[in-house]
């Protein structure tokens, strides 16, 4: 078996008995990334010079008999959206495509604290904004299970490198379902934490009140161990919350006994892909066969999650992106070209005795910012900054953005109601599985829809995890979605790896890597 | 409607104060709020809004705020939240900037002062709210050389400040003027500011219009806001010249408030006018947001009342306790208290010690200012301890020392840095006996049988001749006493 194919867990092991060095676990990912992300594009940037020194001086420092961190000599790839002073962060954005960070996001910092080695810097939707990756400025990801469909997204470089066995561990983040989504599009295990379980210090804002950072990884075990790393109280968020973290990674196998699960009625509707249907009661039939009980439930608010969330997104986005003006952050267009149209203009209407028209012009620094951001954001971020400029504008703010406030309240207050009953609550990750690449590029209402299981873990804070629970007959994963109260990360990963001991769909690998590893 | 006639009105005025508050560290991260550096040496990824960053609420710039909102009698909610004010400028790095909007830390205030109509009546000046925010950077337009640059500095980025906003109750320009003066006074004494306008710590802006009566109706004139005023006395200033013009603007058109829109116009010290202003802000759409990345503050109040305990004396308690205390003039009390705490404090020892408080604060006012102001000192600068000055009042009061001759002792004091007894020695100054007086005057009455004839025949004025006479004898004589024991020997002589 190759390097690759292990988990961490495994890999840790073996790097802790001496019988692997990280070198060789980092060269065997990156000869991997070599051979399959030219088609996959999982990656934005890859240091490999840097990787290597850093595996080199963890196996030394192993040698040498010195402590280490948790994940000493690990390869973690990091979303692009994460500050790391060590190289570019940006965003899969023209706007930030040369900005590179003078400081470490509190995970980034984390990570290199728990010696794990940063293998890249993995592809995105543009901020953080879209369900497909196909918003990147920079490059289309594919689906590893089939190239000639999307990965999911955001976080979908995220998803593909640990389906496509690049990396065994890879970090996302999640605003809507933006780890989840794409990992059950990709078939691997992903996470979003409570609201306030990691630190959002050097994430760069989408949605403040929904950001969250979590890990990607093939087992649960695996995203427990990332997990535990990266989560704890950070004084430099005031969002974040001063609760211990418990050791995920060690309390994993203790089954839930007596669990409740509950299936949530609004949730088997029309638009739900039959498969994925079928997919998910086999699911809750495994798990009654491991002892749980099976309860129907109703989170009557779920309905206008997805309007409440596509207000309050682009609000904050159109907030956290406004010191994108070119003036200090992000791409500035060229003055010169801008000065000599806006004196051509000018001239042009003093010629033409135009007052008006001249009253009207902008002035030089108002069409560098206009032109600065024209040029800078992609349509699916300008059409995010329209959206939350206009729920924010006078006169419309209280029935919009107030309004989704008060919703996002209710939705919360269901998910209370619900938890009283049941320990869990299992669903679909999305209502159908990864589409065709450009398929709904021209339907955002469309592709705003797929995030209706998602989203409301985001809006209630929920800690939510997808994991995989079966294919379609075209070979393409389908995920399972579980939710659990605020700050029961272990109840859900204790739940998770619960079906993950009694399944293996987990285990199952692409096509296009699987070949080429059984033909070695 | 034209209007020719005259008639008279009322000048509505409201201020709106932004005070920087006295700590060390920036509102939203731990960079230095010292002015003058460098620019952009004291910034950070946070203050300078670097993608990822997040603000963390300094709590001492919190507790500043909340001790001058009680200070200031507000009403303090038990809950409070932080809220994204936006706009661009290219001096706002995050294109917006963290405010409060709908909850502020504090409302319905006030803030007493004299009335400059009717000196020393109380007034109350209403204080609609006081709410904290972060102060945006400067920017720098450098045009030398035909160049069109700007250039920004973030030093002052996220630095407290306190936006106070008063009800529109003050009625003149001179009223402002004190209102300022009096909250300057409160700031300072609760040590929350430095309240140095030159440096930006104190900035006014003013909202006025004016109301008057016409045609049996009253009405008022748009309000306009005035900005760009560098000290209290140009804020007197522009008050006086835009409540003119303002008259002037209503003869010419009758333009009424609702008739135009709220104009911004910038006093412009030197040509002594207002002048319309385009502003950044003007008529723009803020969009106000709640802040994500900050979490509510909690007040309850209990810890209210706690702060307001340990307020101690506010200079409106200690000025009436003056008044009340030591029979001082509100003249007295106001000048000792307008010169801040350590002057009161000196003014308070020197009182008890000497258990005469008027005297004192007529020492203090005067002597003591005047030398101050003079030799640029502060009264901790003073080389006279209280206890000496105190002193010198006590040999005064027990005749001990002439009352022509304490100033000289107490230049001698100052100058020499020595106690009131020793000066007195060194000027050899001594008590002079009465009879020893008697005998002297005895002596003049002697040798002056012209001036004894003269006040004889009713012209008393002729003893002043003998009073320097006698001084020059012995310079110690009381002038007081030598005139009336004079006057007596005369006319039995
Ligand atoms: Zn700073």
């Amino acid at each position: 078996m190759s390097l690759v194919e292990y988990s961490a867990h495994e890999l840790k092991q073996l790097l802790v008995s001496g019988e692997i060095t990280s070198i060789e676990l980092t060269q065997a990912l990156l000869d991997q990334i070599g051979t399959y992300d030219d088609h996959l594009g999982a990656f934005l940037h890859i240091d490999a010079e840097r990787a290597l020194a850093r595996a080199a001086d963890i196996d030394h420092r192993r040698q040498a008999g010195k402590p280490l961190g948790p994940l000493a000599g690990l390869p973690v790839a990091v979303k692009d959206v994460l500050c790391d002073q060590d190289g570019p962060t940006t965003c899969a954005s023209r706007m930030l495509q040369s900005f590179r960070p003078p400081y470490d996001a509190t995970v980034v910092a984390r990570l290199k604290a728990a010696d794990a080695v940063l293998i890249g810097r993995t592809n995105m939707d543009e901020f953080a904004m879209g369900g497909s990756t196909e918003n990147s400025a920079f490059q289309v990801t594919r689906n590893p299970w089939d190239p000639g469909r999307i990965p999911g997204g955001s976080s979908g470089g995220a998803a593909t490198c640990v389906a496509a066995r690049m990396a065994p561990l890879s970090i996302g983040t999640d605003t809507g379902g933006s780890i989840r989504q794409p990992a059950g599009l990709c078939g691997v295990v992903g996470m979003k934490p409570t609201y306030g379980r990691v630190s959002r210090y050097g994430l760069i804002a989408f949605a403040s009140s929904l950001d969250q950072v979590g890990p990607l990884a093939r087992t649960t075990r695996d995203a427990a161990l990332l997990l535990e790393t990266i989560a704890g109280h950070d004084p430099h968020d005031a969002t974040s919350l001063e609760v211990p973290v418990p050791a995920y990674s060690h309390s994993l196998e203790q089954p839930l006994a007596g669990l409740r699960l509950g299936i949530v009625r609004e949730h088997f509707a029309a638009g739900l892909d039959p498969s994925i249907e079928e997919a998910i009661r086999q699911a809750v039939e495994v798990y009654q066969s491991l002892g749980a009980t099976i309860q129907e439930i109703s989170l009557p608010h779920s309905k206008y999650a997805v309007a409440t969330y596509y207000v309050i997104a682009p609000s904050e986005a159109s907030s956290n992106l406004a010191r994108y003006d070119g003036v200090h952050y992000g791409h500035r267009t060229d003055e010169s070209q801008l000065q000599a149209e806006l004196n051509a203009r000018r001239q042009q209407l003093q010629a033409a005795g135009d007052e008006r028209g001249l009253d009207q012009l902008d002035n030089g620094l108002v069409r560098m910012y206009r032109l600065s951001r024209a040029e800078g954001f992609g349509p699916e971020v300008k059409r995010r900054i329209m959206l939350g400029t206009y729920a924010l504008s006078a006169g419309y703010y209280d029935a919009y953005y107030l309004k989704a406030l008060k919703v996002r309240r209710l939705i919360r207050q269901d998910f209370d109601a619900a938890f009283g009953q049941v320990d869990l609550i299992a669903s679909p990750v999305t209502p159908s599985v990864a589409y065709r690449l450009g398929e709904m590029v021209d339907d955002p209402l469309a592709m705003y829809l797929v995030d209706l299981y998602t989203v409301s873990a985001n809006l209630a804070g929920l800690p939510s995890i997808s994991l995989p629970c079966g294919f379609t007959r075209e070979w393409l994963p389908i995920g399972l979605q579980l939710q659990a109260p605020p700050l029961e990360e272990l109840r859900l990963l204790r739940g998770a790896h619960m079906y993950e001991q009694a399944t293996d769909w987990h285990k199952r690998q692409p096509a296009l890597v699987r070949q080429r590893h059984t033909g070695v | 409607m034209p209007e020719t006639s005259t008639h008279p009105y009322t000048t509505v005025i409201g201020l709106e104060v932004h005070v920087q508050l006295a700590t060390r560290s920036k509102l939203f991260c731990g960079c230095s709020t010292q002015f003058g550096a460098e620019p952009n040496t004291q910034t950070c990824p946070v203050c300078i809004g670097m993608p990822g960053t997040l603000p963390v609420l300094n709590r001492s710039a919190f507790a500043l705020a909340l001790k001058t909102a009680i200070a200031l009698n507000c009403h303090i909610p038990e809950f409070t939240k932080w809220d994204r004010k936006q706009y661009y400028y290219p001096d706002l790095p995050k294109g917006y900037q963290i405010s409060q909007y709908d909850l502020p830390m504090s409302v319905d205030g006030f803030l007493e002062i004299s009335d400059p109509l009717e000196p020393y009546a109380p007034l109350r000046i209403g204080i609609i709210r006081a709410h904290l925010e972060e102060d945006a950077g400067k920017s720098i337009h450098d045009e030398v050389a035909g160049r069109a640059d700007s250039e920004i500095d973030l030093n002052r980025t996220g630095t407290p400040l306190l936006e106070i906003v008063s009800e529109p109750d003050l009625r003149s320009p001179a009223a402002s003027r004190i209102f300022l003066q009096e909250l300057k006074l409160l700031l300072t004494y609760l040590g929350v500011s430095d309240c140095n306008m030159q440096e930006g710590s104190l900035r006014v802006d003013a909202n006025v219009n004016l109301h008057l009566e016409a045609n049996g109706q009253r009405v008022a004139t748009p309000i306009v806001e005035i900005k760009n005023m560098n000290s209290f006395r140009a804020v007197q200033r522009a008050l006086e010249y835009e409540a003119s013009r303002q008259y002037r603007v209503w003869q010419e058109t009758g333009q009424q408030l609702g008739q135009a829109s709220k104009q911004t116009r910038g006093w412009d010290e030197a040509a002594g006018l207002t002048r319309p202003q385009r502003s950044k802000e003007e008529s723009s759409d803020y969009r106000y947001l709640p802040d994500p990345d900050l979490v509510p503050i909690t007040t309850s109040p209990a810890q209210v009342e706690q702060i307001r305990q340990s307020l101690g004396e506010l200079p409106s308690a200690l000025r009436a306790r003056l008044v009340r205390e030591g029979n001082l003039s509100d003249y007295d009390a106001n000048v000792l208290i307008n010169q801040g705490q350590e002057l009161v404090d000196y003014y308070q020892a020197v009182a008890a010690k000497c258990n005469d408080p008027k005297t004192a604060a007529n020492w203090v006012t005067q002597e003591v200012l005047r030398e101050l102001k003079e030799r640029e000192m502060t009264i901790a600068q003073i080389p006279i301890p209280a206890e000496c000055l105190a002193d010198l009042i006590h040999a005064i009061q027990q005749g001990q020392l002439p009352g022509t001759r304490a100033r000289e002792v107490f230049t001698l004091m100052l100058n020499d840095q020595i106690t009131a007894a020793e000066a007195i020695g060194k000027l050899g100054i001594e008590q002079v006996d009465e009879s020893d007086l008697v005998a002297l005057c005895q002596e003049l009455i002697d040798a002056n049988p012209k001036i004894v004839a003269d006040v004889q025949g009713g012209k008393q004025q002729a003893i002043g001749a003998l009073i320097g006479q006698a001084k020059k004898k012995n310079p110690n004589v009381d002038p007081g006493r030598v005139r009336s024991i004079c006057l007596e020997l005369a006319m039995k002589s």
